[in-house]
């Protein structure tokens, strides 16, 4: 795994209080709220956390693709230019260029009509329209070779591909411009054991060989416990938790972290036989958010003291942070 | 209904619910090949028993759950039920389609949008006529609000108005299973039941199968790619390849000492297990209407690649030497591999 430079210069993405509102039905919506992640050259981070928890929402905003009617406030800074401020040619410049996203489901994204080669030359020439078609037909056979699959596929169509090949195809397509941050959500959940872990070397392959910066979003903490060098985990639009991978899903300190990690068994693992572990409950809807902690309704650990006072995410030494009022009492 | 059976010890004594014996299942493709989906599986499933049918995409798992519930004729072999054949009449396979249930994996696409839970629900009471028959003459809100319950939904009359997109993910994997439960099956066959739910919910989900087994003996097939989902509710597992069983046994025996070369890749794939080098086997499951000669799984497998085959001496066995079947009949551990036969040998 690749480290980030020993100096610090700014990293790749910093997103520096980043809160945001979607409006509906006359209500304000809060999906995420004061979030604060960076993501290094070389680094692959973890956003973990369960359907709309606002994962996908902050995800939305590194390329300013949320919608018109949401307020967004904070700063989401790419290689230090703030993407929520930026005119529109620089924006234009920085997707796909600069960062590009890899959607949940794109596997369905691709044209079912056009050939593979094409779609992925499509993204090469709409943003480098002076590039020959000769040129375009070579960079789409090495990005092919880059993602493992033979040059020829680009004659391929999308329905003589496996899932597996598709999402090669999008990981292809989001290399196209030299991106140097690529965010990736779910780019596994719907992928057999096998064709994921083929996937998920093929994503650290790259990390490693390109130094490109990643973002996975996933609610596998397992996954991402393997994969990246952080995760932060994410409850009702806050980070509940963030730290190194390995530690945040072997020893998590927020209940609710634990209860990620704990979904997932250890095969082998003989008080896991017979025992599933479930977190009971839903997560609160987000526009009449519990006081105090967000999470203490579903917390084994919760007391009364927890619903009073929304916990802060602090500084728990060797990297880690952790919202919760009852970490370190017994 | 048959009495419940104690967590972890299958009833040996008692008549499986379901069997098959040497089922194959053939499709034409366009061209005119023919792809053998399922080739030669045996399966049995007891009353309270909890079956696990693992492998990956195109490993006929699938198939196999169709062919159970009579949706695909098998090309050759038999699926019994309370051991009499299966009747592929109108009828036989109407009152087939309430002793046995399915749960499919995408609660969101398989519920009615236009429909509310408690219609969800009655649907199949009336489909049935199951509240006419009913020994008790209880009303079919009664037997809604009793599977609504069975399912983990309490109070169930809160729900009977809501539509799908009102409830969580949890809440609608929840409805489909009262839905199956309505009917009073004995079997309920679950297709990747937790793959589309998020983590917090997977758990729940998963306890309410136990708690089905537990309190009403139902048995369950359940058909998934993901082993911890195997190591958390089943007493059996049965591992699929190329529509084929390649090793079975009970789950502490499979996924505690896999013998299988398929098996050990599938689990040192599972990202949580750190002891395990991971065995990333290349490619994907060959197209079936081009089935590999002897063990169909040599020209992935990683024991052959790495000249262990060739070094016990099976190297020509495993591309030239068709294997046994597995018998359904057993608790017993079995491989269908000829370097772990070689090694028992030896």
């Amino acid at each position: 795994m690749t480290t980030p430079a020993t100096t610090s210069p700014a990293p790749l993405l910093s997103m520096r209080g980043v809160s945001l509102t979607y409006r509906a039905h006359d209500r304000d919506v809060p999906a995420v709220r004061t979030v604060d992640l960076d993501v290094a050259r070389g680094e692959i981070v973890g956003l973990a956390g369960e359907s709309g928890c606002g994962k996908s929402t902050l995800a939305s905003t590194i390329l300013r693709l949320q919608p018109t009617s949401a307020q967004v406030s904070g700063e989401v800074l790419v290689d230090g230019a703030d993407v929520l401020t930026m005119r529109w040619g620089d924006l234009r410049t920085l997707r796909w260029g600069e960062a590009s996203i890899v959607f949940q489901g794109a596997l369905h994204s691709l044209n079912p009509v056009h050939r593979i080669g094409r779609q992925i030359g499509e993204a090469i020439t709409t943003h480098e329209p002076e590039v020959s078609d000769d040129d375009v037909r070579r960079r789409v056979g090495d990005l092919l070779e880059q993602v493992g699959l033979p040059r020829q596929r680009a004659q391929a169509y999308p329905h003589q591909l496996s899932g597996g090949q598709k999402q090669r195809i999008m990981i292809a397509m989001a290399l196209a411009c030299n991106p140097s941050l690529i965010v990736a959500d779910e780019p596994t959940t719907a992928l057999d054991v096998m064709v994921q872990a083929q996937v998920l070397d093929l994503l650290s392959g790259l990390v490693h060989d390109l130094g490109v910066g990643m973002l996975i979003i996933s609610h596998d903490l397992s996954v991402l416990a393997d994969l990246c060098d952080r995760i932060v985990v994410m409850y009702a639009g806050r980070v509940v938790e963030s730290g190194p991978a390995d530690r945040v899903f072997e020893q998590p300190l927020h209940p609710y972290s634990g209860a990620l990690s704990a979904a997932f068994p250890k095969v082998g693992d003989p008080a896991a036989r017979f025992a599933p572990a479930g977190l009971p409950g839903d997560p609160p809807d987000p526009a009449a958010l519990p006081p105090g902690c967000a999470f203490a309704p579903r917390c084994p650990r919760a007391v009364d003291a927890c619903s009073l006072e929304v916990p802060v995410l602090a500084d728990h030494g060797d990297g880690r942070s952790v919202a919760c009022w009852r970490v370190g009492e017994p | 209904m048959t009495a419940a059976t104690p967590t972890g010890t299958p009833a040996t004594e008692q008549r499986p619910t379901l069997e098959a014996n040497g089922l194959a299942v053939e499709f034409t493709t366009r061209s005119g090949a023919v792809a053998r989906a399922l080739d030669d599986v045996d399966v049995s499933v007891r009353p309270g028993e909890i079956l696990a049918l693992v492998g990956e995409s195109g490993s006929g798992k699938t198939t196999l759950a169709r062919t159970l519930i009579g949706l695909e004729r098998p090309a050759a072999g038999e699926v019994r039920w309370d051991g009499a054949g299966l009747d592929y009449s109108a009828r036989g396979l109407k009152e087939l389609r309430r002793r046995v249930q399915m749960v499919l994996q995408d609660a969101s696409s398989s519920l009615n949008p236009r429909h509310t839970v408690y219609d969800s629900v009655a649907e199949g009471l009336r489909l049935h006529r199951l509240v006419d028959r009913d020994p008790e003459g209880r009303s079919e809100a009664e037997l809604v609000a009793r599977a609504l319950a069975s399912a983990g939904l309490r109070p169930p009359e809160s729900l009977f108005l809501r539509y799908p997109h009102e409830l969580s993910g949890g809440q609608r994997q929840r409805v489909l299973i009262a839905g199956a439960l309505a009917l009073q099956p004995e079997l309920l066959i679950a297709d990747e039941p937790v793959s589309s739910l998020d983590a917090s919910i997977r758990g729940e989900i998963l306890a309410l199968l136990l708690k089905l087994r537990e309190e009403m003996g139902l048995g369950v097939l359940v058909v998934t790619h993901d082993l911890g989902l195997a190591w958390n509710i089943a007493d059996r597992i049965a591992v699929m390849y190329l529509g084929r069983v390649v090793e079975s046994g009970r789950t502490e025996d499979v996924l505690a000492a896999p013998q299988h070369p398929y098996t050990q890749a599938l689990l040192s794939v599972v990202p949580e297990i750190e002891q395990l080098e991971p065995v990333v086997l290349t490619g994907e499951i060959p197209d079936p209407t081009r089935i590999p000669g002897g063990c169909r799984f040599h020209p992935r497998c990683p024991a052959l690649a790495d000249g262990s085959a060739e070094a016990a001496g099976v190297a020509a066995a495993c591309a030239g030497s068709p294997l046994p079947v597995l018998p359904a009949e057993t608790v017993g551990h079995q491989v269908a591999c000829h370097l772990v036969a070689a090694r028992q040998d030896g």
